[in-house]
């Protein structure tokens, strides 16, 4: 944040270049030109009343709350000023309801007309004891009230969507909804209906409130209008405990804050950091916390007993029965550790030591989705060693960079869908600083249409070519200082992708941002659960760095293994074969896997298998050993964002009895005889900084670019990516949130419809030899010959339903659906 | 009212009819007619003069926006930014003239009549100004009911088309101009100049931000010059009679001819077109006088939105100082007359109840300040009033006063405190005349008595 410097401003003292001086209060303060003055105010500690000014928002001007009384060269302005339209200007001498009577009058009898029509419902009201209309009401208005008439009525609640629900009249039209719909998040619909008294806030006719980030509008409601349906009538404010927290859903790291009331979470709030998630959350964000007392949950540690069933046993039990199995497979052709993208900076650290200090193997990789080598030779290329103390390093991208950057280039990553809050910045870069955003898809998604991107189509498979080779006008807008390329994951999806992002890069001189979609993968690169890299980003091969990290790790020297490991893949195919004869899994799900058959055949193979989870899953259903770890509500620790920010948070529920993966990890380690001094996140963390951080200094990808599969006829070129709201395992029992899940479809383009027989509207049926997704067909720009399919959405379960990828060759049929055309 | 006025007034005025001269000639609405009383002859004079000329020439005649604000329309054109030729700035976007002819201030019939009558001085008008102002698309926003209005005014464009006054390269003169008569959906609010850009370009007619002003950021962003119909009206006279001819009717501050509107309580209500600063006194002689004699009570000078006058202000030039001296305003000079049949609280009622209705909501002192004072005034008129209701309205117009968005909030405490300014005593004895009783409930009680037992609980005491 700037600080201007406004302290101890006397007539002497200069005023600083861009900025003018003026009096507020009796006080001189020198303020940035263009300053609204309820900002300026603010910076002396004078907070002006006010319900629709929001500081992330355009000005209104509507609620009239925060009037002041403003003197021009001498003259009092004849009517008082709404501060929060008003900029500052030289000379200025402003009274607020402090020093100005009329200001106080003026906000007193505009607090009084809000509250004639407002009911006094406050007890039962979600808002009660956190509301600002009370809360101001309480400083800035009268006791009592005159108004003896009729109030104006609703009925109530309206569901503006599954999960928003409107109370009209407790509603003081400030218009913060409606302007953060259609400002911040660019999904316009809400907006106000009728006029005068009647005037409200609603939706179309049949056409709900389905935003991706309409939980804000609760948050920002200054009243209680706008209300979560998971949350109405669950709790008073001043009964929650509150704690400070980071969303676990992607790797943006928002900050956010935890309300939970007897051991249980009832909602979650947007925290307020300005470099990260500014004060916006996603729905999934805010919504999506239900898993932690979903009925699979599991508490107890389990071992398979001779019966083949799953039994509760003690902590001293399952862990001596992990240990013995972990070690005979030790003793025997190996163990392979599969973190998960899941976890903390410190659990994956936890996970890495243990592979080399206890499994004494480079079989580790936390990339539970497709991936490649090129990826990991990206990785150790431009996001290893990014992070140094846990901030952006910096050459790296952050979200300021992405608000400033003159050009942007997307690819692998759709941001709205996979990373909402830098959809939020890309939008805010476009909107209000001219950002060129230019994203590599196969169609124009909502998001690319919200955040003025211009399409770069790719045919999946080929994106290597169109980003090596994107156009003069892209190369020139990625050559201004500034530029940024924003990579998603699903790069590793296609061949050469990697490598020519990095090419680009080198040829434009614009910077890499790697987006991950999950939250753990960030960190887990730095913390080394990767078969290449080391903690701290040492190259496996990297001796010297070796040498001292088993210095460190009070390891004997030459006891590391120095040869890369498996890949995940290869992990799971060296299980399948009995190549490796036992794994450590963390939270993976076998689904996301680039062949979920595959990697189900490897879990039920493999000799030995200990899984590590907060929930039963298609892992623990085959695993020898369960393990239950704490979920973040009830452990601390941090992730790395994938700007590479350290993103803390604490215990928010009672955690007694619940451990985190570090501890349970640390306890097995020392089971098999080898201690990883992970006892507690903090250690592993300070473990970890002790390690420090380096560039692994490994060259970047050179592989070639991959080409397109021809489609046959009937046949097309598969295209897939993950929505937001979708089937994702910690979005289990959110019914409301699910309802503003987007409708997932078949999306091809009209030429490619008619050719494969496809009618908009009806069904088509997407199928390989192993299975079949039927769903309705929706025309989209897509390029010849491509359908597209949500990877993860009720009805599409891609991977698992067709073994199939981004880029594979699936049949696609028209279904009849009895309808005559 | 969509017939004009038979005759336009001569006597005892000196001053020959400018804005409604052609109104009672056959078929005045029709180009023909227009021409031959010598219209669009401005045209020929406006383009062998420089843009700038133009607008200095308005500047010099002293013409005043007749839309309620007066504010000097020479002026407000020279606000438009030109092109620098740096092809940057605003000065480089397209200009745009917007007439607002969204006529709905109560008691307001000017600018309807002079489309239905005249709407070829308004074409005209708009041709000079647009050429003034370098626009090339103008937009007359009318108000939605008057239909009939915008058939003829549509009309009238096609004709102005079809004889070479719009279109491409106009009169040879190579200034190219394109009007399209827009019509509203029925909304006050739409009259103030943002909201009824908002409304052109698609969007809710709720008032704008400012700044930015339609000067520099008006109907799409563009500069833009928002003028009321009469004012255009105005301006072909003033171009073919030249300034000092136009100064030489009205006042020195507020010089031209201008229509009033007077209904109400008189003989002839109608249009009378007389040079401001004309008195009541003179304009109720051109209008037959009170209606059966009956005395005036109270009367507004511009619409409800002015404060009302009583009778002691008989004599007050109504021109924009005018007005202003005696505690009101001018603005449309929609002169309504009502005489002593007419309850003060009632009038005062009906007017805010039309407030009510038509605040657009965007801001919390008109919105819930109009839809307060309405039912108070109700409560009032039916006999439920107290005398604490008095000190209410006068406090929550107060509180409305300077503190809304926009002028509609303003005006709506225009009635309500200048009715108790004059009036206070009619509404203590409104409140008299009904039953004492401690709290407003029990009269609900004490009605209901009346009404079983037939026996009036007089315990009234002012």
């Amino acid at each position: 944040m700037t600080l201007t410097p406004e302290w101890n401003v006397t007539e002497e003292t200069p005023v600083p270049e861009g900025h003018v001086r003026l009096t507020i209060d009796d006080q001189l303060i020198d303020a940035p030109k263009g300053e609204l003055l309820i900002r300026t105010c603010e910076r002396l500690g004078i907070i002006v009343p006010r319900f629709c000014d929001h500081p992330l928002l355009d000005p209104a001007g509507a609620c009239r709350q925060c009037l002041v009384e403003v003197e021009m060269g001498g003259r009092p302005m004849p009517k008082p000023q709404a501060s929060c339209t008003m900029t500052v200007a030289d000379g200025m001498v402003v009274r607020t309801q402090h020093t100005s009577e009329r200001a106080d009058k003026a906000q007193q009898g505009v607090m009084e007309l809000l509250l004639i029509n407002h009911p006094l419902d406050c007890p039962i009201c979600d808002k009660g004891g956190e509301c600002p209309l009370q809360n101001q009401a309480m400083a800035h208005g009268r006791a009592d009230s005159r108004f003896v008439e009729r109030k104006r009525t609703f009925p109530k609640p309206l569901p503006i969507s599954s999960q928003v629900l409107l109370d009209r009249e407790r509603c003081v039209l400030c218009q913060r909804c409606t302007r953060f719909s259609e400002e911040i998040a660019g999904d316009p619909f809400i907006d106000l209906l009728e006029r005068g008294a009647n005037q409200q806030v609603g939706i179309a006719e049949d056409q709900p409130f389905q935003s991706y980030f309409s939980g804000n509008t609760i948050q920002i409601c200054p009243v209680g209008a706008l209300t979560s349906a998971a949350y109405r009538f669950r709790s008073r404010p001043f009964d929650l405990r509150s704690t400070p927290g980071t969303c676990e859903h992607c790797s943006s790291g928002c900050d956010m804050r935890t309300d939970s009331r007897r051991g249980t979470v009832l909602r979650r709030l947007a925290g307020n950091d300005p470099e990260v998630n500014e004060e916006w959350l996603c729905d999934k964000g805010r919504f999506a916390f239900r898993y932690l007392g979903s009925g699979g949950r599991i508490t107890r540690p389990m071992v398979r007993g001779t019966d083949g069933e799953l039994a509760e046993v003690s902590w001293t039990e399952a862990l001596r029965v992990a240990a013995e199995g972990l070690l005979a497979a030790r003793a025997g052709a190996g163990i392979g550790v599969l973190p998960g993208g899941r976890l903390t900076v410190e659990d994956a650290y936890a996970y890495a030591k243990f592979a080399r200090v206890v499994a004494r193997t480079n079989d580790v990789d936390f990339r539970s989705r497709p991936h490649s080598d090129e990826e990991l030779e990206f990785l150790s290329a431009h996001v290893a060693g990014g992070a140094p103390d846990g901030a952006p390093g910096a050459d790296s991208v952050t979200f300021e960079g992405i608000e400033n950057a003159p050009a942007v280039l997307t690819v692998g990553t759709d941001p709205e869908e996979e990373s909402g809050i830098v959809f939020l910045r890309l939008r805010k870069a476009w909107r209000k600083k001219g950002l060129r955003h230019f994203q590599v898809a196969p169609f124009t998604t909502t998001g690319a249409g919200k955040t003025g991107a211009t399409v770069l189509h790719a045919v999946p498979g080929a994106e290597a070519a169109v980003v090596a080779e994107p156009g003069a006008d892209v190369l020139a807008a990625l050559g201004q200082p500034g530029a940024v390329i924003l990579v998603g994951d699903r790069a590793a999806e296609s061949p050469g992708l990697y490598s020519a992002v990095s090419g680009l890069a080198a040829r434009t001189g614009a910077a890499i941002g790697w987006i991950p979609r999950r939250a753990g993968d960030r960190g887990a690169v730095e913390a080394g659960a990767l078969p290449t890299l080391l903690p701290g980003g040492i190259a496996v091969t990297d001796a010297r760095a070796r040498t001292e990290l088993e210095r460190i790790w009070g390891v004997g020297a030459g006891e590391l293994p120095a040869e890369p490991g498996r890949d995940g893949d290869a992990i799971l195919a060296a299980a399948a074969s009995g190549a490796l004869d036992a794994l450590v899994v963390g939270g993976v799900d076998p689904h996301d896997m680039a062949d979920p058959a595959a990697a189900l055949t490897a879990l039920r193979r493999v000799g030995f298998l200990v899984s590590l989870e907060i929930h039963s899953s298609a892992v623990t259903e085959l695993a020898d050993v369960v393990l239950p770890v704490a979920p973040d509500a009830q452990r601390s620790g941090s992730y790395l964002n994938w700007e590479g920010r350290r993103r803390e948070f604490g215990v928010a529920l009672d955690a007694t009895g619940v451990l985190p993966d570090c501890r349970v990890l640390d306890t097995l380690g020392v089971e098999m005889d080898a201690d990883l001094f992970t006892q507690t996140p903090a250690a592993a963390a300070g473990e970890l900084a002790r390690i420090g951080t380096r560039r692994p200094g490994t060259g970047a990808p050179t592989r070639p670019a991959g080409t397109a599969h021809r489609p046959g006829p009937g046949q097309a070129v598969l295209a897939t990516s993950r929505q937001l709201v979708d089937d994702a395992s910690l979005a289990v029992d959110e019914p409301a949130l699910a309802g503003t899940a987007r409708r997932p479809y078949v999306k091809v383009n009209a030429a490619t419809a008619e050719r494969l027989g496809l009618v908009e509207g009806e069904d088509a049926a997407v199928g390989t030899d192993r299975g079949t997704i039927t769903l309705p067909v929706a025309l989209a720009d897509l390029p010849d010959g491509v359908v597209w399919l949500p990877t993860c959405s009720p009805g599409s379960h891609v991977r698992p339903t067709l073994g199939a990828g981004h880029g594979d060759l699936v049949g696609v049929t028209p279904v009849g659906n009895g309808r005559v055309s | 009212m969509s017939t004009p006025e038979k005759e336009p007034v001569r006597a005892p005025d000196p001053v020959t009819p400018v804005l409604t001269r052609r109104w009672t000639s056959p078929r005045s609405w029709s180009i023909d007619t227009y021409e031959q009383l010598g219209g669009y002859s401005s045209l020929r004079t406006a383009f062998a003069a420089h843009p700038d000329q133009l607008i200095q020439l308005v500047k010099d005649s002293g013409l005043r926006g007749r839309g309620g604000a007066g504010f000097p329309t020479g002026m407000k054109w020279g606000f438009i930014p030109q092109d620098d030729g740096s092809g940057t700035g605003p000065g480089a976007k397209p200009k745009y003239l917007v007439i607002n002819a969204d006529e709905g201030e109560p008691g307001t019939c000017k600018d309807i009549p002079t489309m239905m009558a005249d709407p070829h001085s308004l074409i005209e008008g708009c041709i000079v100004t647009s050429y003034a102002i370098r626009a090339h698309f103008c937009a007359i926003y009318v108000r939605g009911e008057a239909l009939h209005c915008i058939r003829r005014l549509r009309a009238a464009v096609r004709e102005a088309k079809a004889r070479g006054y719009l279109g491409t390269d106009i009169l040879g003169s190579g200034f190219d101009l394109e009007i399209v008569v827009h019509a509203g959906a029925g909304a006050y609010i739409c009259g103030e100049e943002t909201a009824l850009l908002d409304s052109l370009e698609g969007r809710r007619g709720q008032p704008r931000l400012k700044p930015p002003f339609p000067a520099t950021s008006g109907l799409y962003a563009s500069p833009t010059v928002v003028n009321n119909v009469e004012t255009i009206a105005s301006v072909p006279a003033i171009v073919t009679g030249g300034s000092d001819w136009f100064r030489s009717m009205g006042r020195e501050k507020s010089p031209g001819p201008k229509i009033y509107s007077i209904s109400g309580h008189v003989e002839r209500p109608g249009q009378y077109e007389a040079p401001l600063g004309i008195t009541l006194r003179e304009l109720l002689e051109l209008a037959g006088g009170m209606k059966d004699g009956i005395p005036l009570k109270f009367w507004t000078p511009g619409g409800s939105s002015t404060p009302l006058l009583t009778a002691e202000h008989l004599d007050v030039p109504l021109d924009f100082e005018g007005a202003a001296e005696a505690g009101s305003m001018l603005g449309t000079t929609a002169v309504q007359v009502f005489n002593e049949t007419v309850s003060v609280p009632w009038a005062v009622m009906k007017w805010t109840e039309f407030y009510k209705h038509e605040s657009c909501g965007k801001c919390t002192p008109c919105r819930e300040g109009t839809y307060w004072l309405a039912q108070v005034l109700q409560r009032m008129v039916r006999g439920e009033g107290t005398t604490e209701d008095i000190d209410t309205l006068v406090d929550v117009c107060d509180n409305i006063l300077g503190r809304s968005f926009c002028a509609l909030g303003d005006g709506a405490t225009s009635p309500i405190t200048s009715a108790v300014k004059y009036f206070r005593q009619e509404f203590l004895d409104l409140i008299a005349s009904q039953p004492d009783v401690e709290r407003l409930e029990q009269l609900t009680d004490v009605k209901l008595a009346q009404r079983t037992n037939g026996t009036a609980l007089s315990g009234a005491s002012a």
